[in-house]
């Protein structure tokens, strides 16, 4: 687990593409370079999509785990 | 099903997707990647891929543009706005095609507005967002929908009809110089 604390985490359980990924987006303006940010998301295609995300962004996606169907991404803001 | 997982970096540890971002031109200046949306349908189904897409490039750190031309003016249009336009024709056109994000037919099956109600109920169990939904995400992201000057004259739209946060009325020289600058991709839907 990061030694940093979260600084913010985004629930975006029960959403579909693309709401994961702009809810995410939108948390982001609120935290600084180097914060980090959780997302939990229910959505299969999330998995792929935060992957390619942080690629486009140039955000880190520092760890993603899956616990009882719930997909666990941490990202450190760029 | 476990992905793999990073080890908990430290200040040397450098994210493999900072690096893999093109390097800076010699003059200093990366493009930004850029989308456009040439908007002409005004569907249910044809508008969901518009504003998925384009909420979805704008939350990847792209600019994005969505052109609305023709039909796809009316999705955007006040939806208290029953009637608009002039003239006997421009009128009777919004009584046909109903304007507002709230009233979009479906492009199949859209059994006399059986189709859309069907669809809502899906996007219910499924949790899809609704077209009203994704407009808000996208403009609050900062997609920039432009709306085409000729079409509005043409349909009798006023800018009064319209929603708000909708960027100045533009035309086709515009949009052909927007779809050329460099790192843009674009879509007409």
């Amino acid at each position: 687990m990061a030694t940093q604390d979260i600084a913010a985490t985004v629930d975006a359980r029960n959403l579909s593409c693309p709401m994961p990924i702009v809810k995410t987006a939108q948390q982001m303006k609120s935290i600084t370079s180097g914060q980090l940010v959780e997302v939990l998301a229910t959505d299969p295609g999330s998995l792929k999509d935060f992957t390619a995300w942080t690629k486009s962004t140039g955000n880190a996606l520092v760890e993603q785990t899956v616990e009882n169907g719930v997909y666990h991404f941490i990202i450190r803001r760029a | 099903m476990t992905a793999p997982t990073f080890t908990t970096p430290d200040e040397t540890f450098v994210p493999p997707t900072v690096a893999a971002l093109p390097q800076p031109a010699a003059d200093g200046a990366v493009a930004q990647k850029q989308l456009v949306i040439i908007n002409w349908s005004s569907e249910y189904d044809r508008m969901m891929p518009t504003l998925i897409m384009a909420s979805t490039a704008a939350a990847s750190g792209l600019r994005c543009s969505v052109f609305i031309t023709f039909w796809g003016l009316l999705p955007f249009v006040k939806d208290q706005r029953r009637i608009t336009g002039d003239n006997w024709m421009q009128k009777m056109l919004s009584a046909m095609q109903r304007p507002g994000i709230h009233h979009l037919k479906m492009s199949k099956m859209n059994f006399m507005g059986m189709g859309p109600w069907m669809i809502g109920q899906l996007s219910e169990k499924y949790n899809v967002s609704s077209p009203a939904e994704l407009l808000e995400a996208a403009q609050m992201l900062g997609v920039e929908f432009i709306p085409c000057q000729m079409t509005m004259d043409m349909f009798g739209l006023k800018r009064e009809d319209m929603i708000d946060g909708l960027g100045e009325p533009a035309g086709a020289a515009t949009v052909i110089e927007l779809m050329t600058q460099p790192n843009t991709a674009s879509l007409f839907i």
